[in-house]
Formats: structure tokens, C-alpha cells, sequence
């Protein structure tokens, strides 16, 4: 029994013997066998990261095919129907599979950094969310490569989706990938909620949180309470086509609408859990670029949480072309143009910080201007269909499309680039080239412009989206030329940058542990950190404390043993410590508990029994992994009771 | 760097909702709570588009659910005992109290296998059919994977191995089935009763 075996705490031993002691008692395993039972945060983000990116270029080249499709009037190079396939495999894609994963990855990998923690919580959750993530994914590309991708649009309307004219097993595979990527990115929201509440460096109270560790909060809260409603409505879907049940069927009671209702309950707050992120990260990049302290950093953090709160009063601004009562409109218009406010109260504060400070032009920070310069666009245009007369005459036309591409590869890609850029080092320990880095932004904003600046056009003269091909002589050939042209700078600069990412992976990992001179706790360990991320765990005494600490005396925590995984666990807001508590051991069940929970999913789109018999193997999964091994901690003697 | 704080004298279990794994369990109770929202939100949608609601053929008859909330109410009884007797770390209490609410958990579902025949209505039948038998589908789900991580804790405690972190996660446990409990009777009231009050 480990509780009686003599401790080892980190100070029974001279500091220069600590790492590899830790070293031994974090990452026991070596090879395939550590690659498939790690629980190293860092380890599991990097592959989301590596995944997710896959997914995007995957989604990039059903773009691109699209693209020459549309270029010229009256091209057959995709039939309709595959090109049915292809717009609604790249919406799912990059929505589903890229977008939301790639900023939970990020966050997987720095919020446990950011807040001085040596794990995030729940760690064998979270490698058991990569791999329903992945085995989800998977799911859908191998059925897009045998004709059964989904085709009814990413959001998957009924009753075109429903079991009426949706034949086949399409929309089901479509309807079980939400199920996948919903437990997925439901496991990781509840591990940043719990990493942020219990597991910050002592001394970190809520006014001393990094900003990108608030926008994940913020962000975790909303996939908490808009995920619900797409498991719901997924679940309604999946059950009228394999169950008959009546939820959307008219003729039984049933209403159209109300898929409707629950998917953009989530679909819209969904925009915003991609955006979050993004911005937290911008603003992370602004104030160490500028070398001053983030202007306005209360005003920031509120205008996260007042977006958080307004995503989920805009839902029906997607569903003002259904004949929605106007009171009920004229509130959605109301809040969609509110939130303009507070998303504009960052920028200002972001141009504020650089006008006070002394900006360094990294590749980063020209990411984060193609951010604003996009988003600001993409946001105008998204004001202009917050009115609902406008919108009566935009809705399903290249405008929404032209609309939603600058809002996301302004608003989220770029941000994610510029991330990239600024913790590549701290990823890797290897830094990528500057001069790459400025082909790969140049390329990106000429690209991102040329490509959907023409279908905001393209839109006001008519042409409707999810349309294989067009006639000549409606005025849209020369500007479907250009966007497919951009489409292919876009394209590029995406070439670039993995050129980039690849040459730097060559080279040696020589990269100082705080490169960018970053005021923040990750920053404070070696690039990249060690399986223990910390030896000692920092406590943070400042909201900038690498820059209040300039002479290195970062004060830090001691007591904890190295003979098993222990962290420091502290109070929500104040951050004390307050107990010490032992993170899991590497384990292959999440794995195994993954494969099965697939199996059961993937089994019931044939027969819905595969819930009940699949339930099993999935329970005895989930005893295998949560049964304890050993007694870890004494019972308390009678003294202890008694006091 | 400088140590300024020593960790050692800090307890490494907690049954006050200290730990990560309270918040984490709290954290899904609100998923779980917001789909039972959405599910009861859905429910009132198709309501309003209804005006011949409930479409029929008959009501569903609440003797039986209303004989289990009555049962799973008087269960809080124990349910409460046993919290107490784990924070005391007592072994024979938390034992015969793990028992008492494994049989409980057994006569809950066999409860949950007969209302299903009260409710008259088959999910295929019509919009209608379709929303109770989800609300009771979400529900039993829920019972059931408490039932079952209850008979493992039983299991637990007297197999071994048993420790003072243990505790904690039966407090977990005990905490789940009050939300199992207290999400009965708003599910309850919309399979049952608002086809009879709140209809046109």
C-alpha cells in the first residue's frame, strides 16, 4: 500500500536531483506504449493540434475543388451531387472537426501552463476526448470516401436531412459525428472549467488571471450550456430517422422549425466559442508585443464574459427568413448589433496598448491586424444583416457566405495563426521563420480578400449559395474567377505556412524558455516544459509575474511529494491552497473506452440495439478505467475525525 | 526563485466539495440539468404549435410516476443518512447504507421498467409520443448509470481497496442521486401533468 511507504517530498533531495525524480514518477514509459497511454496534457494537445490541421487541410482542398467548380459558368468538373457532399463535408469540417477542436487544443495545452498547474484536470478524460475526437472524424471522412458523406449542409436542415428525403445513411453519420465531437468538446470544457476553479498557481485570484485563461473560461461556459441543445436535437434527429419518432414530421405533430431552434441555440453561441478563444489569444500576443501591460484589462475580461452572455440571445437572427414573429426578430436584431459593442471595446483597448507601448512587428502581430482588418470586415457585414429587412434579401445567398468566411478566417484563423506563430517555441523549443512568417500573412490577407470581398458582391446581385453551377450572362463569372483565384493565394499561404512548420521541426531545440520576453507563467518553464511542466509550483504574486520578477527570484511552493503525482489545489477565487491532490497514472483504458464507445456509436446507426449491447462493453470500459488500483491516501485516526 | 510556501501539512482528500472531481461532477450535473431544459423547452414548442395538444390517443396515466417520485423523495431519507455517515468515516454505517441504496436503486428501475406501460402512448405515434418518451428515455439514463456506479462503490467498499479519497467519491455518488431525484419531479410534471393543466 503506497500511503504506508515512506514519502518523498521535492525538498528531501538537492534541487539539481528533483527533475529526474519527477521525471521518473510523471513519464514512466517510453515508445508506443507511452504515445497510447499518456495523460500528459501537453502530449494530447499537440496531437488535437496536428489532427485538427489535418482536418483543415482536408476541408482546404474540398474548398479549393469547389472553387474551380464555380470559376466558369456551366462547369462539370464535380456532379451535383457530390458537390452536395463536398460544401456540406467542408462546412462540417471546418466547423466540427477543426475550428472548435484546434482552440480547445491550444487551450489543453497552455491554460494548465498559463495558470502555474502541472496537469489539467481530469487527464484521462481528456486523452479519452482526442480519441472520440479522432475515431469521430475518422468516421466521417472514411464515409465521404465510400459516397456516404453527408449532404444535406453543415447545419443539416430538416426535412431535407430527415428521414423523408434524406435516404440513405448520410445524415445519420452526420447526425453521430455531432455525437463524437459533443462528448469531445463537452469532457474538455469541464476539465479548462475545473483547471481554472481549483488548480490556479497559489496567488492568482481572479484579478491576476491571464486573459486567454479567461476567454477559455468564458468559452468553456458556453459549450456547457449550448452543446445541450445540439445533443438534443441531434439525438431528435437521429431518433426520427432510425426510430420513427415524430419530432419534426408535420404531418404527426412534429415541427421543422424546431431543429431550427435547438441547432442555432448552439450554432450561434458555437461562432462565438471559435471566437473567444481567438481573442484571448490576440490580446495575450498584443500586450507582450507592445511590452506594456494589456490596456484596460478589466474592461477585456468584461467584454468577454457580456459576449459570452449576448452569443446566446442571437440564435434566431439565422432563422429571420422563417417567418418568425417580428416582435421576437426585432429583439435578435437588438442583441446581434449589441454585441458589436463589447468585441469593439477589445480592439480599443488592443490599439490603446500598442499606442502606450513599444510594438515589436512579429509575424504574430501581423496576424493579429489581419484579424482586425478581416473581422472588422466581416463584423460590418454582419451588422448589416443583423437588420432583418436587409437579411430578408441576403439570406441564402453568397453575401451570408462572403459574411461568415471573413468573420471566421478573421476572427479565429488568424488569431490561431498569430498563436501559433507566438507559442511554436514553447510548443516545440524551436522558433519558426519570421520571413516565412510574413509570406504566410501577406499571402493570407491578399488571399482571404480576393477570395470572399467577391461573394459579398456576388451575394447583392443574386447568387444563391450551395449551387454546383451557374449559367453565363448573370454578371458572375468574373467575379467567381477572382474568388477562385484567391482561393488558390489563400491556398498558398496555408503552403507556406507548413513549409514553414516542417523546416523549423528540423532544426535544434535551442529555444530559450521565455523567447518573446512574455510576462505569463508558461513562459516560466523550459520550451518546451518538461512531463511535470513545473518542478516547483510558481506562485504568482502579480497578474505579469515573469515581469514583476526580472531579477528570476519567482517565488514558488514546496511540500509536494515525488513519489507519486501530487498537485497543489486551491479556492476558486482567492487561489489559496488548500489541499494537495494526486493526478492519475498513465493508462491505456481511455483508449480502450474510446474504441468501444465508437463502436457502440457507429453500431447504432445500423440498429439501435447496438445502445443497449454496446452499453456494456462501454460500462465495463469506464469500471476498468475509474476503479482504484491502490489505497492512495490514509483514513483519517480517531484525532483527525474528531477535529 | 524562493520557496515562500510548504504544501506538506495539506490533507490530499476532501468530502466538503474541495476537490476537482466535485466541481467536475457539479460541472456535468449542469450539462446533464441543461439538456433536461432543452428537452422540457422542446417539449413546449411543440405544444404551441399544436393547438389539438396532447395529440392523443390517451393521457398518460401518473400513478405509477407519481408513486416513484413519492418513493425516490422518501429515498433522500437514507440518501442524506449515508452522506453524513461518510463524512464521519464510518465504514459499517457507509456499508449497510451502500446496500440499502443498491436495493433502492434496483426497486427505483424496476418502478421505471412498469411506468413505462402507463404511459399509453408509443414514441412513434405522434409528436407527442415522441417528447414524453425522450423525457423518460433521458431520465432512465440517468438512473441507471447512478444504480450502477452505486452497486461499484458497494462493491468497492467491501472489496477494497478502501481509502479516505474514496470517501469523496462516495459523497459524489449520493450527490448524483439527488439530481436524479429532484430531476424526476419537473420530468414527472411534464409527462404527466402538463398534458392535463397547461394544454390549450
Amino acid at each position: 500500500m503506497s500511503a504506508a511507504q515512506q514519502p518523498v517530498y521535492d525538498t528531501d533531495m538537492p534541487a539539481s536531483a528533483l527533475p529526474e525524480a519527477l521525471c521518473r514518477t510523471w513519464n514512466p514509459h517510453t515508445g508506443l506504449w507511452n504515445w497510447l497511454t499518456s495523460v500528459d496534457h501537453k502530449s494530447i494537445a499537440l496531437r488535437y493540434m496536428v489532427t485538427a490541421f489535418a482536418f483543415l487541410i482536408l476541408g482546404g482542398i474540398l474548398a479549393l475543388a469547389m472553387r474551380l467548380q464555380l470559376a466558369q459558368p456551366e462547369l462539370r468538373l464535380l456532379s451535383p451531387d457530390i458537390y452536395n457532399q463536398f460544401f456540406t463535408m467542408h462546412g462540417t469540417t471546418m466547423m466540427f472537426l477543426f475550428a472548435v477542436p484546434v482552440m480547445e487544443a491550444v487551450a489543453i495545452y497552455l491554460v494548465p501552463l498559463m495558470v502555474g498547474a502541472r496537469i489539467i484536470a481530469f487527464p484521462r478524460l481528456n486523452a479519452f476526448s482526442y480519441w472520440v475526437y479522432l475515431f469521430g472524424g475518422c468516421m466521417i471522412w472514411v464515409a465521404f470516401f465510400v459516397n456516404a458523406g453527408p449532404d444535406a449542409g453543415w447545419f443539416s436542415y430538416v426535412p431535407l436531412a430527415g428521414p423523408e428525403y434524406g435516404a440513405g445513411k448520410r445524415s445519420d453519420l452526420w447526425a453521430q459525428l455531432i455525437t463524437f465531437t459533443e462528448i469531445s468538446a463537452l469532457a474538455v470544457a469541464v476539465e479548462i472549467v475545473v483547471t481554472v476553479f481549483r488548480m490556479r498557481a497559489p496567488g492568482m485570484g481572479l484579478n491576476r488571471i491571464p486573459v486567454f485563461v479567461w476567454a477559455m473560461l468564458v468559452t468553456s461556459f458556453s459549450i456547457i450550456f449550448a452543446m445541450p441543445s445540439v445533443v438534443v436535437g441531434s439525438s431528435m434527429l437521429i431518433s426520427d430517422r432510425l426510430l420513427a419518432t415524430h419530432f419534426f414530421n408535420p404531418a404527426e405533430g412534429g415541427d421543422a422549425l424546431l431543429w431550427q431552434h435547438l441547432f442555432w441555440f448552439f450554432g450561434h453561441p458555437e461562432v462565438y466559442i471559435i471566437f473567444i478563444p481567438a481573442v484571448g489569444m490576440a490580446s495575450m500576443i498584443v500586450e507582450t508585443a507592445a511590452r506594456r501591460p494589456l490596456f484596460g484589462y478589466p474592461l477585456v475580461v468584461l467584454s468577454l464574459i457580456s459576449i459570452g452572455f449576448l452569443s446566446f440571445g442571437l440564435w434566431v437572427h439565422h432563422m429571420f427568413a422563417a417567418g418568425l414573429p417580428r416582435m421576437g426578430n426585432s429583439f435578435f436584431s437588438a442583441s446581434s448589433m449589441a454585441i458589436a459593442i463589447p468585441t469593439g471595446a477589445q480592439i480599443f483597448c488592443w490599439i490603446a496598448t500598442w499606442w502606450d507601448g513599444r510594438l515589436r512587428i512579429t509575424t504574430s502581430v501581423l496576424f493579429v491586424i489581419g484579424f482586425m482588418i478581416l473581422f472588422v470586415l466581416g463584423g460590418l457585414s454582419g451588422i448589416m444583416i443583423a437588420s432583418v429587412p436587409f437579411d430578408l434579401q441576403a439570406t441564402d445567398t453568397y453575401f451570408i457566405v462572403g459574411h461568415i468566411h471573413y468573420v471566421l478566417l478573421g476572427g479565429a484563423v488568424a488569431p490561431l495563426l498569430g498563436a501559433v506563430y507566438h507559442w511554436f517555441p514553447k510548443f516545440t523549443g524551436r522558433t519558426l521563420s519570421e520571413r516565412l512568417g510574413a509570406w504566410n500573412y501577406w499571402l493570407y490577407l491578399l488571399g482571404a480578400n480576393l477570395t470572399f470581398a467577391p461573394m459579398l458582391i456576388l451575394g447583392l446581385r443574386g447568387m444563391t449559395r450551395r449551387i454546383f453551377t451557374y449559367p453565363p450572362g448573370f454578371g458572375w463569372a468574373d467575379l467567381n474567377l477572382i474568388a477562385t483565384i484567391g482561393s488558390f493565394v489563400l491556398g498558398l499561404s496555408f503552403l507556406i505556412f507548413l513549409i514553414n512548420v516542417a523546416r523549423a521541426l528540423t532544426l535544434p531545440r535551442v529555444c530559450a524558455a521565455n523567447p518573446w520576453d512574455a510576462p505569463t507563467l508558461e513562459w516560466a518553464t523550459a520550451s518546451p516544459p518538461p512531463p511535470y511542466n513545473f518542478a516547483f509550483t510558481p506562485l504568482a504574486e502579480s497578474r505579469w509575474p515573469l515581469w514583476s520578477n526580472r531579477s528570476g527570484a519567482l517565488p514558488y511552493a514546496t511540500g509536494l511529494r515525488t513519489d507519486r503525482k501530487e498537485i497543489i489545489i486551491t479556492t476558486a477565487v482567492e487561489a489559496q491552497a488548500v489541499l494537495r491532490d494526486i493526478a492519475p497514472a498513465p493508462t491505456i483504458w481511455p483508449l480502450l473506452a474510446a474504441i468501444v464507445t465508437t463502436g457502440m456509436l457507429v453500431g447504432s446507426i445500423y440498429t439501435p440495439s447496438a445502445l443497449v449491447y454496446g452499453a456494456i462493453p462501454v460500462g465495463l470500459a469506464l469500471v476498468g478505467w475509474l476503479y482504484p488500483r491502490k489505497a492512495e491516501a490514509e483514513l483519517p485516526s480517531q484525532e483527525e475525525k474528531s477535529a | 526563485m524562493s520557496a515562500k510556501l510548504d504544501v506538506r501539512h495539506l490533507r490530499d482528500y476532501d468530502l466538503n466539495g474541495g476537490m476537482p472531481i466535485w466541481l467536475g461532477t457539479l460541472a456535468f450535473m449542469i450539462i446533464e440539468g441543461s439538456g433536461f431544459a432543452m428537452a422540457i423547452a422542446a417539449y413546449l414548442y411543440l405544444q404551441s404549435q399544436n393547438p389539438d395538444w396532447p395529440l392523443g390517443p390517451k393521457l398518460p396515466d401518473p400513478m405509477l410516476g407519481g408513486v416513484l417520485a413519492l418513493f425516490l423523495l422518501v429515498t433522500e431519507i437514507p440518501n442524506q443518512w449515508i452522506k453524513r455517515r461518510i463524512r464521519a468515516f464510518n465504514l459499517k454505517n457507509v456499508r449497510i447504507g451502500l446496500l440499502l441504496m443498491s436495493a433502492i436503486g434496483l426497486a427505483a428501475l424496476a418502478f421505471r421498467a412498469f411506468e413505462f406501460g402507463f404511459l399509453n402512448i408509443r414514441w412513434d405515434t405522434n409528436a407527442f409520443g415522441s417528447i414524453v418518451w425522450a423525457l423518460i428515455f433521458l431520465h432512465t439514463t440517468h438512473v441507471i448509470v447512478d444504480v450502477v456506479e452505486t452497486w461499484i462503490m458497494t462493491a468497492m467498499m467491501f472489496i477494497g481497496p478502501v481509502d479516505a479519497r474514496r470517501f469523496g467519491d462516495l459523497i459524489e455518488n449520493a450527490e448524483y442521486w439527488d439530481f436524479v431525484v429532484f430531476t424526476w419531479l419537473p420530468v414527472y410534471f411534464f409527462i404527466y401533468w402538463a398534458p392535463r393543466w397547461l394544454a390549450h
